[in-house]
């Protein structure tokens, strides 16, 4: 069993009265793809920005890459922050600054490298992320909704993290940007031995992508396990989910694919 | 791919082997160890051949693998004979995958330098300040169109959203509108009086205060504080309503934003300015007297028979007649910019201000051509 990076224990999350978790345990291996599907309103956004500490959960442990987040020291949280890399759902990318200085923003935190070192590095990352060269030179606004995911994508991986927070990477991208994007994530985890924290809707990006998958419902993990794994699971949701005709069409899409090969 | 704390602190170390130089790479190197890293690698020099060792590599990111991809392409360029070995599972494999992904150069046209290029962009400043100044005439025809339908079918016209505006731009700026003035009116007097004293003229402070701010100061300076606080408003109310493509949405739903955004807004503007105009002269002539009792003893009586003696009903005629103008080059000019915001934040804060800037300057070009106007005619 691969090295546990990720550790989650009895985390709660509520706003105001409204319990979103509830007792809700997690675990994250190393090196593989985990996509977490939910319902609206299960709290998959707020799992990962209370798991990137973002938000403070009410009560439990999240526990990464061996430090404990509650209680860890300012030095601890920054050497931290330079081993994950998050993805926002539009990127998130700074407005008034072009692409390639956007992914070259953490690398300014890194002692000794020169500004050329810096703009090189940030040029193969746009580059592994699959945008072209002149790309790095244009700001967000002149980008297309899936080259601006890209963008987000290469500063998320400018440190060159152990662990990847993808927040809905496919949603709003036509179905041949969103296979792009599939192959894209997939090929890098592997290449780059990237563990990968997968927050989607998309049941393409699941099939495609996943290794694990983490159903939340009813506050908290419901299930966690393969694709072949959720076809066995007794509950109305995760039935409905992955039994429903779109996840058939889905399925169907990937053994014909497979077929092929 | 597993990394534990165990992971030695990696390094690269050169040695020469017959005239050859191997470059040996070990343990777990980072973005940490990139500087010294490429120091090494700038070391090395063409033509000896190098080889570099990557068996004892455990772990190595993509950083490290741009700079010695980098290296030995350098080397290779001088003429030197060069070599990547050794490298194993996960290095190999961040090794392909920095040499596939390795950015490819693509070099743009640079720009134009010159006085070609100096041409070039005065034309183009000139031609886009012409082409918003036809988008200012396009909008105002829309505003006067959209009027008159709404004069002939009473049913398009949205009064609700009138009412609303008049109260946004009208009633909830008087206290600002009277206070600006009343110090104005303050200021007036205490400077003139000391001025005129010299002369023992200080009764025609009342001349002074009232001609000057019936006149001009009232309304320029009500409009000028209008311009800041409401074009500003429409610009954003419209602006955040375009980036969000609700105008669009209106559009499809039959819905014609002139009807609905911009007519009741400029025609609240129209309504409101003179009022508060009114109030600013009220407010302003009020200050003037009060600093006129306290600083040279004039009462409150004899300020007011000074005041209906020495100064014509014209004056503030000519003063609130420029009101609507004023009113109408605000509103428009607001709503203008509100509908140039493009589909970025920063769009629209760039419109909020240059719509606030091109308000307030037009406000006062208006009031210099209505000066030479009104000196023309005599009045």
């Amino acid at each position: 069993m691969a090295e546990t990076v990720i550790e989650v224990r009895g985390l709660r999350n509520q706003f105001g009265t409204h319990v979103v978790h509830d007792g809700l345990d997690l675990d994250v291996y190393r090196g593989e793809i985990l996509g977490v599907v939910g319902g609206s309103g299960t709290g998959k956004s707020v799992l990962l920005r209370s798991i990137t500490g973002l938000i403070t959960p009410a009560a439990g442990s999240v526990r990464m890459l061996g430090t404990e987040m509650r209680g860890a020291s300012e030095a601890e949280l920054d050497a931290l922050a330079e081993r994950i890399g998050v993805m926002f759902q539009d990127g998130a990318l700074f407005s008034s600054l072009t692409v390639c200085e956007n992914v070259m923003v953490p690398l300014s935190n890194v002692e000794g490298l020169d500004a050329r070192t810096r703009e090189a590095l940030a040029r193969l990352k746009i580059s592994l992320s699959g945008l072209p060269w002149n790309a790095g030179d244009k700001f967000p606004s002149e980008l297309s909704g899936g080259m601006r995911k890209r963008a987000g994508l290469a500063r998320a991986l400018a440190l060159d993290p152990e662990i990847v927070f993808l927040d809905e990477p496919t949603a709003g991208l036509d179905p041949i940007g969103a296979a792009a994007f599939d192959e894209l994530i997939r090929g890098l985890s592997r290449a780059l031995g990237l563990t990968v924290f997968l927050v989607t809707h998309d049941l393409d990006t699941l099939y495609a992508t996943c290794d694990r998958i983490a159903v939340l419902a009813e506050k908290r993990v419901l299930v966690t396990g393969t694709l072949d794994d959720m076809l066995e699971v007794d509950h109305p949701w995760v039935r409905e989910y992955f039994l429903g005709p779109r996840a058939r069409a889905a399925r169907d899409a990937i053994a014909a694919g497979h077929g092929r090969e | 791919m597993e990394r534990d704390d165990s992971d030695e602190r990696g390094g690269l170390s050169l040695a020469e082997e017959g005239g050859e130089i191997r470059a040996v790479v070990t343990g777990a190197l980072g973005l940490r160890e990139l500087p010294e890293l490429q120091e090494q690698l700038a070391r090395l020099e063409a033509p000896r051949a190098v080889t570099f060792d990557l068996s004892d590599a455990q772990r190595i990111d993509t950083g490290i693998a741009w700079a010695l991809l980098r290296a030995r392409d350098r080397l290779a360029e001088a003429g030197a004979r060069t070599e990547i070995t050794g490298a194993q599972g996960a290095v190999a494999q961040i090794l392909d995958t920095v040499r596939e992904g390795l950015p490819k150069p693509q070099e743009e046209p640079a720009p134009e330098r010159g006085l070609r290029a100096a041409l070039v962009r005065l034309g183009e400043t000139v031609a886009g300040g012409a082409q918003s100044f036809l988008g200012f005439l396009g909008l105002l025809g829309l505003f006067v169109a959209r009027l008159l339908g709404a004069v002939v079918r009473p049913r398009e016209f949205r009064l609700t959203a009138l009412l609303h505006h008049c109260q946004a731009v009208g009633l909830q700026a008087v206290p600002i509108v009277a206070l600006m003035a009343f110090l104005i009116g303050v200021v007036l007097a205490f400077q003139g009086a000391a001025q005129l004293r010299q002369f023992g003229a200080e009764v025609f402070v009342v001349d002074l205060i009232a001609i000057s701010i019936l006149r001009e100061l009232g309304i320029l300076l009500t409009a000028i504080i209008v311009a800041g606080r409401t074009a500003s408003a429409f610009t954003a109310a419209i602006g955040s309503m375009k980036m969000r493509e609700e105008i669009d949405a209106m559009r499809t739903l039959g819905i014609d934003p002139g009807h609905a955004l911009i007519v009741p807004r400029v025609l609240a503007l129209v309504l409101m300015l003179p009022i508060l105009g009114l109030i600013a002269n009220l407010a302003g002539i009020f200050g003037g007297a009060l600093m006129s009792w306290i600083e040279l003893g004039i009462s409150p009586a004899m300020f007011m028979t000074r005041l209906a003696e020495g100064t014509d009903v014209t004056h503030a005629v000519v003063g609130l007649v420029k009101a609507p103008v004023f009113a109408v080059l605000i509103g428009v000019i607001g709503c203008r910019a509100g509908l140039g915001v493009g589909n970025t934040a920063e769009s629209l804060g760039r419109m909020t201000s240059s719509a606030v800037v091109a308000a307030i300057f037009a406000v006062i070009l208006a009031d210099a051509l209505f000066s030479i106007f009104f000196q023309q005619i005599g009045v």
